[in-house]
């Protein structure tokens, strides 16, 4: 079934400038995806600005050429390149030139130059229930999610479309008979002290985006005080492991002030009550090595916060890590760290502050292979496949433990 | 024996190939490389299949959206399935190849097969698949 547009809309897809490639592209997903008719966004996050070969770039350079400029707030999402300090990727000329090329296509558009995942921490926040389109699947789940505005997962190039045209295909999420939750997720079973540690946060989203894939489940009997920042490490690592774009949390996330509520009032298809060997599993899958070899620590995906920095600087005390260790954060972050005159000291301490991009989707690790030690879901879900590093999954302490003694060192307490 | 399995088209086309299975679903960022056109997971089943010319067979998509950019690299670069038959309507890959056609790069079938449907898909299995949506198994 073709998609019924307005007559302005027929209008845009009948030129042959960048709106029309974009309306005619919106068409057609929509008819794919079985949506009657086009909505109006309000704001797109770009996930198409980071290199992953030259179609990429062919495709963006060909909208800037037939003078495409987006007509809502957009951000974009990282890069491939780290623009604050060049020497932190090691990419070759080619690739370098291409990834900088996309950047400044997509910049050339009018996007703002953000280069983060967590664009939702540097204020870009759409209101609760507004309707917008964005990619990323962190970026996807937080919004819909945390922030009770409404997208799907739109995959790179549909994302800048939307944004061009301020319009997005009618289905999915944006419809709110589509974001009741139907799995009934009981964590009763866990401890509090497990809740409250932010080790356990990547390990729920890792087993609920594998058990759970692309259904919507609301999660109940988590902390109501459950932080943004681990909110977001849930919603990462869930749409790592599984095709997640919004999850509730009785209680903490604004469509879910009960777990009936977020049931729509109905009994739930499924309820799974999850107990601590579940979660184990869930945290043994996230390492692909044991034993004690560590040769480098990443964290900071999605990008830390400034809070997280926090934390960090709290756990390494005045201390120095002896490995490589990254931080990968948004430019917005690395302004507030020197401002507050932070950002020195953490070098001073060892750690590689990455700006605009990250080492999962850029060549910043020292090697082609080793191991790497993360407290990321996500960097320990893509890790292995992107950089040839085998991974070790801890909490932000252990990371900064086992950094420290250059060894891994992980405390098992709240597992047992 | 000849079976013929109706599938519900998301891009029209026709293709002939081998059937390529996967055990598990996947993420084609980080899962596949668009360089070599294999799969590059590591922990995936189906680790280092090479994409080019089959029909792949999908139970589900998991993670990230750049996964239609990949579609679109493997399309650009002559490395991309004969087709893609899929569990269920799909707004990541199928758009890769949406794209493709409006870059020039060709265009290959999108199909839906839900999967419980998808046993009659063997691994390895040559079939022929029709403008009209046909899965015919040789």
């Amino acid at each position: 079934m073709p998609v019924r547009l307005t007559d302005e809309e027929r209008a845009i897809a009948a030129g042959s400038d960048a709106a029309a490639m974009s309306m005619r592209i919106l068409a057609e997903m929509g008819a794919m995806l079985g949506a009657e008719r086009l909505i109006r966004v309000t704001s797109s996050h770009i996930d198409g600005g980071l290199y992953h070969g030259d179609s990429g770039v062919h495709f963006a350079e060909r909208l800037v050429g037939e003078g495409a400029r987006v007509a809502i707030p957009s951000t974009m999402n990282v890069g491939g390149l780290d623009l604050i300090t060049p020497a932190t990727v090691k990419a070759d000329p080619h690739r370098h030139e291409m990834a900088l090329r996309l950047m400044k296509a997509y910049e050339a558009m009018g996007c703002w130059p953000t280069w983060t995942c967590s664009p939702y921490q540097a204020g870009h926040r759409p209101k609760f229930g507004e309707q917008v389109a964005w990619g990323e699947s962190n970026a996807v789940a937080f919004c819909n999610s945390v922030l009770g505005a409404r997208t799907n997962r739109y995959g790179d190039f549909l994302d800048i479309c939307c944004a061009i045209v301020a319009r997005a295909p009618d289905y999915g999420l944006h419809r709110a008979e589509k974001r009741r939750a139907t799995i009934l997720v009981d964590t009763s079973a866990l401890s509090h002290a497990l809740k409250a540690s932010d080790v356990f946060y990547p390990v729920l989203g890792a087993w609920y985006g594998a058990e759970i894939g692309n259904a919507i489940g609301v999660i109940e009997g988590l902390p109501p005080f459950t932080s943004e920042d681990q909110l977001k490490a849930l919603g990462a690592a869930a749409a790592s492991s599984g095709a997640v774009g919004l999850f509730h949390v009785a209680g903490v996330t604004p469509e879910a002030p009960t777990a009936a509520a977020a049931l729509g009032n109905q009994p739930p298809e499924k309820t799974i009550r999850l107990d601590a060997a579940m979660l184990r599993t869930a945290r043994d899958r996230l390492s692909t090595v044991k034993g004690e070899r560590i040769d480098a620590v990443a964290l900071g995906s999605p990008h830390f916060s400034l809070e997280e920095f926090e934390a960090l600087e709290d756990l390494i005390d005045g201390r120095h890590v002896k490995l490589p260790f990254f931080v990968c954060t948004g430019r917005h972050v690395v302004a507030e760290l020197e401002r507050r005159r932070r950002l020195k000291p953490l070098q001073q301490a060892g750690v590689t502050v990455v700006a605009d991009t990250c080492v999962v989707v850029a060549p910043i690790l020292p090697s082609r292979s080793g191991v790497l030690m993360t407290n990321s879901g996500k960097f320990a879900h893509y890790t292995p496949a992107n950089t040839g590093y085998e991974v070790v999954y801890g909490s932000l302490a252990d990371c900064v433990k086992s950094a420290i003694e250059g060894r891994v060192s992980r405390d098992e307490g709240l597992w047992s | 024996m000849t079976a013929v399995l109706d599938s519900k088209i998301q891009v029209e086309g026709e293709a002939r190939g081998r059937v390529l299975k996967l055990a598990k679903p996947i993420s084609f960022w980080g899962g596949v490389d668009p360089v070599t056109g294999r799969i590059s997971d590591p922990r995936h089943p189906n680790h280092q299949a090479e994409l080019k010319g089959r029909v792949l067979v999908l139970p589900g998509m998991i993670g990230s959206s750049s996964s239609s950019y990949i579609m679109l690299e493997l399309m650009a670069k002559r490395l991309a399935p004969a087709a893609l038959v899929v569990a269920e309507p799909d707004a990541i890959l199928g758009l890769g190849v949406v794209v493709a056609r409006e870059m020039n790069y060709g265009s290959i079938p999108v199909l839906v097969v839900p999967r419980e449907q998808q046993a009659a898909l063997a691994d390895g299995a040559e079939v022929t698949i029709g403008r009209d949506g046909t899965i015919r198994v040789a």
